[in-house]
């Protein structure tokens, strides 16, 4: 998948998680990223994350690392 | 004799075996009621039926026909043509049995010398302006002027009509002496299915009422007076074709005679037997009676014992099954080497030993992922389940996707949130009971005909509805049903608006305290409060970028949440958004929020687009959960089936369909077998998935016709259409329908044979014989579906899921006691605007919908004379934006998005909003997903159909993409003549 099209998608849960109540963003956004994102797009996303992770929401970048 | 008679009519009568029962479909004259039991004595045999049961149908309940005409179980009694009549003792004169409700203690006579006389009369009178043509008639056997000509025992008819100086009759052409007949009435056969004959009318008007009263369409009306009055359509000028008729098929049902006759009928002659089957069309899931002579089929006639649609069907699973005996149908096998090579004809066994040697030789080369599946919504559970299971048990990965992703994923994953399941709360009876009704993003009477006029019918009652959509569908305003309100949305903006009607709800304090404490999280409830009270979701913030006065919005939320039973119908018009799966969690709470969960009435209801929408996500199509929606990650469940199966399964979710593409593209995904699914045509930017299908080594395409993907498959496996296998289908309301087989398979295998073949030259070793035994591994896997045989589905006729111990008849309505998950949760719907916006080169919205007489990609009903009423698709344009544009009604225009551009004609219209532009997705050539951009819903990826930012521009004819694609396509399906 092209980096862009996934950074959108991750941002675009992140958004959802973030406008939730509670402290667990983080841990939920990385939940929903296990349970729907087959392997090799967490790959990529965790890769995006170790280059930098351009363009990816801090939450993101967080959850990312509880993959 | 006593017989006990009441609702359902399977289980009134004493011994008689239920299977029996089922077939018993005979007209009992006026509809079933429900009162309390009343006893009374017909012709010296005790009957007990509801109160405000006819007397006529008191008489067939206990098993005695009473001579009628106008009177049919379809529609109210009108008491016109006096052939029913029948002694009572204590009352005067002969009153009509149809019209006359039983009372305690009546006595009923239907044979006396005196009725006996004057039914004979009222015969005469009916035959004297008959053409007694009945030995050519196409009604011979099947018609009621006939049978109760003989019931009366008419042996003479005293009157002769008059020849001269005045004609006066109805079906002499010409008089004696060649004038024309002024009263004469050609034959009507513009409809495509069924001839309307005014010669053989008897003006009982029971097509009139049908099209009222089971309807609603209102396209009839009974012209003239007296002896010169005729049925008529529409205006006078008006043919069938011409008028409002939506082509249901009710009044062609109704007519008692040949005048409104099916074309097959005439034909082919009337059938000789016939099989209980379900529609293969969309989610309402018509129970039909296939009627046939031999293999042939004549005709499609809704069945009266039909849970989902009581007797009613509308034009697609009435008439539109013309498809299965297409010619552009493929029956052989088909491979090739390469996606630029013609095809080639195999055999079977040499398709299904080249489909499996490639997958192999893919996941060699690539590893045990880089293949998938993509399951069908309109095949059978049965099929669908095996499809999931061969790639869980053969590909050893979870790869299996459904079309299901394109529509409602976002309903799976919205209502499994908040109330702990994926699937709809009522069952479509319960429309019945509702007072207020809430439609957002579904067109019922285009989209799901039948429910629609269920839907209607309840408004004529007196309930209530709101509309929220951004374009002016036929419920907002159609004959005797008037939209209350008309929230007419911004596209892209239901979650503020839903948002808008909790507030109001909230902080006018109009929500159902009891319900909430009782059945919610109260501290979640707190929060929402609180988040929904601010006052940026207040209607009179949000709209400036909804679209929708303030004062309206606050005038619906209060009509909703005072005004009693409220129901909330939605379709694809929620789900089809980047924030889909937020609007269906924003439905959820409304409904916790008013108390509009667990009874009759009430509810949250997804309308399904495709027949088995329901079924292919409840068998397990989704790649990240098991049959009955259970996550693959767990444990327990994972080894429920790994016992079953005797393999391992990976814990870890597979591809979504989107997501096979972009692997496809990055040359991880190189092989897939696609069931009766067309996603070159029915996916989101048409560009990028035919560039996915391109770069894979192994498209397997199973199908009936050479869809639009065919045109990059290696492998054709013929399909068999659903008249030609047993299995079952589940509709919008969970509710298990059998199909039958009808006719062997003109491909020679049902469609789960097939996908078993496949699975066998892979390595399995399936051995199911029978649909039957799949669904015993159904049910013996899955919790919900425990208790489901095709016994049970034999005795019941069908059943709604959850059924098992608990619930062993099925559970026609869900969450009663409390919600599957528990306390019911709130959830908080930030609204948050989609990235696709307008801007100067794309000012317009587009979105997307379907219309009545199609269905879907059109595979099927364009290969159906359902092309007479859309030949094509057309841009919906305001005359506002036309007229800016310098377009006019019928011009080729130029749409342009982002992703591609398009042509098609325009049609002006006020339905559409300024700024908003409307069209279908029924015709390839169009290529309407072209335009529409790969966004999608955060949660589920399914894509953002219905908005994308257009521009529409005057243009002389087809793009040069669509030249080259239809080129393509046609270079694409060249077969080569079969080898010797
Ligand atoms: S086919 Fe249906 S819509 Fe048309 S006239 Fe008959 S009942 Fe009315
Ligand atoms: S068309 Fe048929 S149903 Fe209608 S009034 Fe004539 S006979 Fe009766
Ligand atoms: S298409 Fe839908 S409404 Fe029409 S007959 Fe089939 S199931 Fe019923
Ligand atoms: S059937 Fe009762 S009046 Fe016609």
């Amino acid at each position: 998948m092209s980096p862009e099209k996934m950074v959108y998608m991750a941002n675009q849960i992140a958004t959802f998680f973030k406008s939730q109540r509670g402290s667990d963003q983080a841990e939920r956004i990385a939940a929903h990223l296990k349970d729907f994102w087959e392997p090799r797009m967490r790959e990529q996303l965790i890769a995006h994350v170790e280059t930098g992770g351009a363009g990816l929401d801090a939450t993101v970048i967080e959850a990312a690392r509880r993959l | 004799m006593n017989v006990h008679a009441g609702t359902p009519h399977a289980d009134l009568i004493d011994g008689r075996k239920v299977a029996d029962a089922r077939h018993d479909d005979r007209d009992m004259g006026t509809p079933p009621k429900t009162g309390k039991p009343v006893t009374l004595t017909i012709d010296g045999f005790e009957v007990t039926v509801p109160e405000g049961t006819s007397v006529m149908r008191a008489s067939m309940e206990a098993g005695i026909q009473i001579p009628r005409l106008c009177a049919t179980d379809m529609v109210d009694a009108f008491g016109s043509c006096r052939l029913c009549m029948v002694e009572i003792e204590g009352r005067r004169g002969t009153p009509a049995s149809c019209t006359t409700p039983v009372a305690p203690g009546m006595v009923v006579h239907t044979q006396t010398g005196k009725v006996q006389k004057l039914r004979k009369g009222v015969m005469e009178l009916y035959i004297s302006d008959h053409p007694l043509d009945c030995l050519t008639c196409s009604a011979n056997g099947d018609c009621e002027l006939q049978t109760q000509a003989g019931a009366v025992g008419l042996r003479d008819v005293r009157y002769t009509a008059p020849q001269a100086p005045v004609l006066a009759n109805h079906f002499s052409a010409r008089d004696t002496s060649g004038e024309a007949n002024p009263l004469y009435k050609a034959k009507d056969s513009s409809n495509p299915y069924f001839t309307y004959d005014p010669a053989k009318c008897i003006v009982c008007s029971r097509c009139v009422r049908a099209c009222e009263e089971v309807q609603g369409t209102f396209a009839l009306t009974i012209e003239g007076r007296g002896f010169d009055s005729r049925v008529s359509p529409g205006a006078a000028f008006d043919d069938f074709l011409s008028s409002d008729c939506v082509s249901c098929g009710a009044c062609v049902q109704a007519c008692p005679t040949a005048t409104l006759q099916e074309k097959s009928v005439i034909e082919k002659g009337t059938p000789t037997r016939s099989v209980v089957t379900t529609c293969a069309y969309c989610g309402v899931g018509c129970s039909f009676k296939a009627e046939l002579n031999g293999d042939e089929l004549v005709r499609m006639v809704p069945y009266k014992d039909g849970k989902a649609n009581r007797g009613h069907s509308c034009v697609k699973g009435r008439f539109a099954y013309g498809y299965a005996s297409h010619k552009d149908r493929i029956l052989s096998p088909m491979i090739r080497d390469r996606i630029d090579e013609p095809w080639r004809e195999v055999s079977w066994k040499e398709a299904l030993t080249f489909a499996a040697n490639r997958m192999r030789g893919i996941q060699e080369a690539y590893g045990p992922k880089s293949i998938g599946v993509i399951t069908s919504s309109r095949c059978t559970n049965e099929e669908t389940f095996l499809v999931q299971k061969l790639a869980r048990a053969v590909f050893g990965n979870n790869n299996t996707d459904t079309c299901a992703r394109v529509c409602h994923s976002p309903t799976g994953y919205g209502l499994g949130q908040t109330f702990g399941t994926s699937a709809g709360t009522q069952d479509f009876d319960s429309v019945e009971k509702t007072d207020v009704v809430i439609v957002i993003g579904a067109n019922p009477t285009d989209g799901h005909p039948v429910f629609g006029s269920r839907l209607k019918k309840r408004l004529r009652q007196g309930a209530k509805l709101i509309v929220i959509d951004p374009r002016r569908i036929d419920l907002v305003r159609s004959a005797h049903v008037e939209a209350s309100h008309h929230l007419a949305l911004r596209p892209g903006t239901n979650v503020a608006v839903v948002t808008a009607l909790a507030h109001v709800i909230v902080t006018e304090r109009l929500y159902d305290e009891a319900f909430i404490r009782d059945r919610c999280n109260w501290d979640e409830f707190q929060d929402y409060a609180e988040f929904v009270a601010e006052e940026r979701h207040s209607p009179e913030t949000t709209q400036f970028l909804t679209g929708v006065p303030a004062e309206e919005l606050r005038a619906a939320a209060r009509l909703f949440a005072t005004g009693g039973n409220g129901a909330i119908y939605y379709g694809l018009g929620v789900t089809e958004h980047s924030q889909g799966s937020t609007t269906v969690m924003a439905i959820a709470n409304l409904a916790m929020l008013t108390g509009n969960i667990g009874r009759e009435g009430v509810g949250v209801n997804p309308l399904r687009g495709q027949n088995n929408v329901q079924g292919s996500c409840d068998m397990g199509s989704f790649p990240h959960e098991l049959p009955g929606y259970r996550h693959v990650k767990l444990p327990e469940v994972r080894a429920i089936f790994e016992k079953a199966w005797g393999v391992t399964i990976d814990p870890e979710p597979g591809l979504r369909i989107p997501n096979m593409l972009d692997a496809a593209v990055d040359g991880t995904f190189r092989g897939l077998y696609c069931q009766g699914e067309d996603i070159l045509q029915s996916d989101p930017d048409t560009k990028h998935v035919a560039a996915g299908l391109a770069a894979m080594d192994c498209v397997i395409v199973h199908d009936l016709f050479l869809n639009e993907t065919a045109n990059y498959a290696h492998v054709f496996l013929p399909g068999s259409s659903f008249l030609e296998k047993d299995g079952t289908f589940t509709n919008a309301e969970r509710r298990i329908n059998r199909v039958r087989k009808v006719m062997a398979p003109k491909n020679g295998y049902a469609d789960w044979e097939i996908t078993q073949m496949l699975a066998n030259a892979m390595g399995a070793e399936w051995s199911y014989e029978h649909p039957s035994e799949i669904m015993a591994e159904i049910a013996a896997t899955t919790p919900s579906f425990a208790n489901v045989t095709y016994e049970l589905l034999e005795q019941k006729g069908s059943v709604q899921w959850p059924c098992n111990d608990a619930n062993p008849d099925g559970t026609p309505l869900m969450h009663v006691e409390g919600f599957v998950r528990g306390k019911g949760r709130f959830i908080l719907t930030e609204y948050v605007a989609t990235d696709e916006k307008t801007g100067p080169r794309f000012p317009l919205l587009l979105t997307t919908g379907r219309i009545l007489s199609q269905y879907n990609v059109g595979a099927q009903t364009r290969r159906t004379d359902n092309v007479i009423w859309h030949d094509a698709d057309r841009l919906e344009v305001h005359p506002h934006d036309a007229e800016q544009r310098g377009i006019k009604e019928g011009d080729w225009v130029k749409l342009a998005s982002r992703s591609g551009e398009t042509t098609l004609k325009a049609k002006i219209t006020d339905r559409v909003s300024p700024g908003v532009v409307y069209t279908t997705f029924h015709h390839p050539d169009t290529q309407a997903n072209v335009i529409t951009t790969d966004y999608s819903d955060w949660a589920t990826n399914c894509p953002e159909y219905k908005v994308t930012a257009v521009q529409v521009s005057p243009s002389n004819g087809p793009t040069d993409w669509q030249e080259d694609y239809a080129a393509q396509a046609t270079r694409s399906r060249r077969i080569l003549p079969a080898a010797e």
